[in-house]
């Protein structure tokens, strides 16, 4: 069993028809990139997978979208229990205007959690794993808007683990950060991969290559290829892929 | 360790695994031609195989990860030296394939007379030294031991140059055993090439942790190390 899947996915805004029978599938516990110029649809792919495009208006969804074989888009599900299972992190850092520690403990307050100790844990634990622990342990009351770009992402990254997601979705998480955050958000990445199955939108070809098992060449709303990120880089089949991450085109 | 670390580390520890399968090889073909053994000697012929696969496989791994993570500076030159060294090492792998060879086709026991004559004992242990040498010299990113082979490799050179007289003069005395000969003379030239590949090696090991590229320069300056010299 795949824990991710889409068969024959269509999406349309309107009359747009923004994504044309997408079939892939993801395993567990890797890294897929999902690549292309922009406006192919990588990033109306990934928000399939949260049900983010719910809250456009005029969005039309056929086909399957199924997270450990279960259609996400049956009536029986509950968006709330989606979301807490998918977590997503965005292109701008989004910390809420409150202490670092409230920040990470938000979600499992708002989910009910009321034991202080469990709490504490919980945030500790969801620091560590983002690696911001050391950075942030001595000012944990301070305000999230104190810290610098890459300490804000990762610490929306502890935010989204705390409540125990077991699919990551990431829209071009570093695009806003400098290299150094950069290198630290993937090497977060890769570690993190042994735990979650993480999905990725980049517009940085070498990034992909970097942190990805798995990359999904995205155009014009079609996927052309999708197959190990070693092969994509090397040797990948189509020429439309081949253009691209040579970069003669996009 | 980030990601490049590691696939970087990886690299390192399947090269010295080529070096280890390859000093066995020409260690083996050593053993099978001084005992003449022909089952050792088809042993080494099989092992050959292993030899070839694990090039292909290391010549992969290095165009992955420059595919993959980009490599710099010091990466690249160690990706690109992995790349050249894995091709040396491949060829001495060939080298002791064909002296095994040799040991499968040739009826009568070496001739010991000749072999002493020739000094091929002591060009197979040099070489063994000097392959011994380039491997420490990889695994501990010491160029004054890289640098140290090309001086050992002057024995390899100076037995290959006397080996026409040596043979040559078993030849007049003993003309039934000519095969022999001239079987004893490919392989002295063999394991003169044996220190030839040893010596890219070197120069490799040098270009990647000291960015000096000795391709093509006399003896006398590869020797040096730096500071060293006019």
């Amino acid at each position: 069993m795949q824990k991710i899947e889409s068969n024959n996915v269509h999406l349309y805004y309107g009359t747009f028809h923004a994504l044309k029978g997408i079939n892939m599938s993801i395993e567990k516990n890797t890294v897929t990139a999902l690549i292309g110029p922009s406006g192919c649809g990588k990033s109306t792919f990934l928000r399939l997978f949260n049900r983010m495009n719910d809250l456009i208006d005029g969005v039309r969804i056929e086909g399957q979208c199924l997270i450990d074989a279960k259609d996400i888009y049956s009536k029986e599900v509950r968006i709330e229990e989606l979301r807490k299972r998918v977590g997503m992190v965005f292109q701008k850092p989004n910390p809420f205007p409150k202490t670092i520690f409230e920040n990470v403990a938000y979600g499992l307050r708002v989910n009910g959690i009321t034991h202080s100790t469990f709490i504490e844990e919980r945030v500790e634990r969801s620091l560590k794993q983002a690696a911001l622990w050391e950075e942030v342990k001595d000012k944990l009351k301070k305000s999230a808007m104190e810290l610098s770009g890459g300490q804000q992402q990762r610490l929306c990254i502890a935010r989204a683990l705390a409540i125990e997601p077991s699919v990551l979705l990431m829209d071009e998480p570093a695009s806003a950060l400098d290299p150094i955050s950069t290198a630290k958000i993937e090497e977060l990445i890769y570690e993190l991969k042994s735990q979650y199955t993480i999905m990725i939108v980049t517009h940085n070809m070498q990034q992909a290559g970097r942190v990805s098992d798995t990359t999904a060449f995205f155009y014009l709303g079609e996927l052309i290829e999708y197959d190990s990120t070693k092969k994509i880089f090397t040797n990948p089949t189509e020429v439309r892929t081949q253009n691209y991450i040579t970069g003669r085109f996009g | 360790m980030t990601h490049l670390d590691v696939e970087l580390k990886n690299l390192k520890n399947d090269m010295l695994e080529m070096f280890e399968l390859v000093l066995s090889q020409l260690n083996k073909s050593k053993e099978a031609l001084f005992q003449f053994d022909k089952d050792l000697a088809r042993e080494v012929l099989v092992n050959e195989k292993r030899v070839n696969g694990f090039e292909l496989k290391l010549d992969r791994d290095c165009e992955n990860i420059i595919a993959l993570f980009n490599p710099v500076a010091i990466d690249l030159r160690f990706v690109l030296a992995c790349m050249k060294i894995n091709s040396n090492l491949e060829r001495i792998g060939d080298i002791a394939e064909g002296i095994c060879q040799f040991v499968l086709n040739i009826k009568l026991d070496p001739e010991k007379e000749l072999l002493e004559k020739t000094r091929l004992l002591e060009m197979f242990e040099t070489g063994a030294i000097i392959l011994t040498d380039v491997m420490t010299a990889f695994e501990m990113e010491d160029t004054r031991l890289a640098r140290s082979v090309f001086k050992k490799d002057e024995i390899l050179d100076q037995i290959n140059m006397n080996a026409n007289e040596s043979v040559g003069d078993f030849i007049k005395n003993n003309l039934d055993r000519i095969n022999q000969s001239l079987y004893t003379l490919s392989i002295i030239r063999k394991l003169e090439r044996v220190g030839d590949q040893c010596k890219n090696i070197s120069e490799e090991i040098i270009f990647y942790i000291e960015a000096k590229v000795l391709k093509h320069k006399p003896r006398s300056q590869k020797q040096e190390m730096p500071g060293e010299g006019s």
